[in-house]
């Protein structure tokens, strides 16, 4: 595989930046550790020298001065998987411009790849005609494309100023430590996911989960295990609006007695406007 | 209730398809506004007071007047990126009444002249997208969406774009370029989108809340929209109410209401019977309020009169369990990890606030490093070509000057319990390193 991206990800460079501590990820000539990142990721990229010993100038650039710019890949020997080609097809002739349907192309060829390797790349930019390095630059942008191989389930946690007020830096140690191993759950602290509401919460493959209880987090890490719904009566779709005025009495009843929704339970006492 | 418009009805089962939606007289003030005059639309928005709901609080009226005529493509886009830190309200309205947003964006459309909108989603919001996509599909289905609405003649093409989980596509030209296809960056202002927008168009951009109120301001009248809530800050206003309080959540409210109905009132005051050590007003990008500041009316002008701003309508509240400290580094480091690097004094100052704060934190800073805190941010604001910077300088500068005993108190605990630590460290070692003992003490 060519490694086309730079060996120190964003992650670790601000890491050596904070000097909080230097990667291994860094290739150290001779050293034994040379290729072996972080987290276990392997980084296969030689040192290139001159023969007096001195580095070949941008041996750890982003980019490969030697060679060609990446050209738009040739259809004929580029393989693109059919139903990926129809879904960013779609996406195309959504828009009077069709380079829009990159973070909708991105997103479904990393739902293919399960991340967006440089072959998921390679496909998208054969289907929307546009060069890898132009995608790369925009999956390195957004927080939900992976630039890396993660697990296939997503869970976030919210560990932003509102979840952390309750407690949701906590549940992302409980959650990471209960499915510590387990390769194939992606965990990562998040941004505000906009479901303060129910803090401390996390979002499981998109199914917002909340407010999540100390004693719920095992079951809630056996959910995400096997993949099954998570916490169904702590969902968000379940829950009533807070507003206890906004809904007219019958409309209330209805909504309650068709199960559709929850109630709104506060920490402590009876549910607020229970009207049963 | 009287005051309620958006979340009248709200929990509805089945709200969201356009059955039910339609029983409650939905799309009945689409098929009305077809039939008015574009320019009595923008008119009594401009009546109503309506301002933008997404945070910057713009008159939507005057807004929708700078599209220019003509024939040229027009876009409307939806901003649904919601991602300011204690923001929920779009969330509720999408998952659960989604048909009133697409209606508000019909009477837009039809307003401005554009024909095509596009919704743009964060990418968070699965469930809420896959919502908004059946309802859109419902509403094409029903004649409502499509090359000839309602056979008057009107095209109008309505799409969901998700978003990719990035802060700044929630500023407008940000989630024009993700919109695009590229990195949200923002650009130069102006030209502003009302003339060069998506693909270089004429783009009218509002929130969620905004497009939706327009539905409920024509059902009820410009005047009657006015006559709510309080002089320049008319109507009614969804609030997200979040942090240490007993039931979080959104609530609808006339303006000018007092922070203390609002936290103590509506959110059931603060757990455990504490005391509000700060609120953001308007999400956190906010400058923070303290507990002397709980009388103030919630409205636009009020809120800048005391020096901060309404913003999105997100309160969140700490008690004084929390420390300031904690809450500022919280603040800084999501700036810091949002930035998108565009301009040099927000991607520097975020990244040097956050290092600071976190010496304050772990006891390496000297009380210099608060004034230093304060010059950073004021060097920041006004200097980018958007607000990101500004969002974070606005809080924690606000923070470091209200809450400065705390920071101070602070800075030397944190110092003293590392000096202890070192010191014990130090004499564990055995008797022949005494010799440091004066060094450290120092």
């Amino acid at each position: 595989m060519s490694f086309r991206r730079d060996p120190l990800g964003p992650l670790d460079r601000e890491a050596v930046r904070e000097g909080d501590h230097v990667p291994s990820a860094i290739p150290v000539p001779g050293s034994p550790e040379a290729g072996d990142g972080i987290d276990g990721r392997l980084f296969h990229q030689d040192v290139h020298r001159f023969r007096d010993g001195s580095r070949v100038p941008g041996w750890r650039e982003s980019y490969d001065p030697a060679k060609d710019p990446a050209v738009v890949p040739d259809p004929a020997t580029t393989p693109v998987p059919e139903d990926l080609r129809a879904e960013i097809e779609a996406f195309m002739a959504r828009y009077p411009d069709h380079r829009s349907a990159a973070i909708p192309a991105l997103a479904a060829a990393q739902r293919v790849h399960g991340w967006c390797s440089p072959e998921a790349i390679e496909q998208v930019a054969c289907v929307m005609r546009l060069t890898p390095a132009y995608l790369t630059a925009v999956v390195g942008f957004y927080d939900m494309l992976e630039a890396r191989p993660v697990g296939r389930k997503t869970v976030y946690v919210c560990t932003n100023i509102s979840c952390s007020l309750r407690g949701g830096d906590e549940l992302l140690d409980a959650l990471r430590t209960e499915l510590a191993d387990d390769p194939d759950v992606n965990i990562r602290g998040f941004e505000c996911l906009g479901a303060c509401d129910i803090a401390p919460m996390c979002s499981v493959d998109g199914t917002y989960v909340g407010p999540v209880e100390d004693a719920e987090i095992p079951t809630l890490a056996d959910d995400i295990r096997r993949g099954a719904d998570p916490l169904p009566a702590k969902q968000l779709v379940r829950r009533r609006v807070a507003d206890v005025a906004a809904n007219s009495d019958d409309v209330q009843r209805a909504a309650v007695d068709a199960g559709t929704i929850g109630p709104v339970l506060p920490p402590d006492g009876p549910p607020v406007g229970d009207l049963r | 209730m009287s005051n309620k418009l958006l979340f009248k009805d709200i929990d509805e089962p089945g709200l969201a398809s356009i059955d039910v939606y339609k029983r409650r007289g939905g799309y009945a003030m689409a098929e009305q506004a077809l039939a008015m005059a574009r320019e009595s639309i923008v008119t009594s928005l401009k009546d109503s007071g309506l301002r933008g709901r997404g945070g910057a609080g713009f008159p939507t009226g005057l807004k929708a007047s700078f599209i220019p005529q003509g024939k040229m493509d027009k876009y409307l886009v939806c901003n649904a990126d919601e991602s300011e830190p204690g923001t929920f309200k779009d969330r509720e309205l999408i998952q659960k009444n989604p048909h009133s947003l697409i209606e508000g964006m019909i009477i837009a459309a039809y307003a401005v002249g554009a024909n095509k909108a596009f919704i743009f989603i964060r990418g968070e919001y699965v469930q809420q997208a896959d919502i908004l996509e059946r309802a859109i599909e419902e509403a094409k289905a029903a004649g409502y969406l499509g090359p000839n609405v309602l056979g008057r003649g009107v095209e109008l093409d309505m799409w969901v774009h998700r978003g990719a989980g990035a802060y700044i596509c929630g500023e407008e030209t940000g989630l024009l370029d993700a919109l695009e296809g590229r990195r949200g960056n923002p650009r130069l202002k102006p030209p502003f989108p009302a003339n060069q927008g998506l693909y270089q168009g004429p783009t009218l951009i509002n929130n969620v809340e905004t497009l939706t109120a327009i539905k409920y301001i024509l059902e009820v009248g410009a005047e009657a929209y006015a006559a709510m809530g309080v002089e320049k800050s008319s109507g009614t206003k969804l609030i997200s109410v979040s942090g240490n309080v007993k039931r979080p959540g959104n609530y609808e409210i006339e303006m000018g209401m007092t922070g203390r109905d609002i936290i103590y009132g509506l959110a059931g005051g603060i757990e455990d019977d504490r005391e509000v050590l700060l609120w953001f007003p308007g999400g956190s990008s906010s400058p923070v309020l303290t507990k002397d500041d709980l009388d103030l009316p919630y409205d636009y002008e009020s809120m800048a009169g005391a020096g901060t701003m309404l913003g999105s309508g997100a309160i969140i509240v700490a008690d004084d369990s929390n420390s300031v400290v904690d809450i500022a580094v919280k603040t800084a480091s999501f700036y810091k990890h949002e930035s998108c690097g565009k301009c040099t004094p927000c991607r520097e100052g975020t990244n040097w606030t956050t290092k600071m704060l976190k010496r304050i934190q772990s006891g390496d800073a000297t009380p210099m490093d608060l004034d230093v805190i304060e010059s950073v941010c004021s060097q920041i604001m006004g200097n980018c070509l958007c607000v990101l910077g500004d969002a974070m300088a606005m809080p924690v500068s606000s923070m470091v000057k209200k809450f400065r005993p705390e920071f101070e108190t602070h800075i030397e605990a944190a110092r003293a319990a590392r000096e202890a630590a070192l010191l014990a460290e130090l004499s564990a070692d055995g008797p022949g390193r005494d010799v440091l003992h004066g060094i450290a003490a120092d």
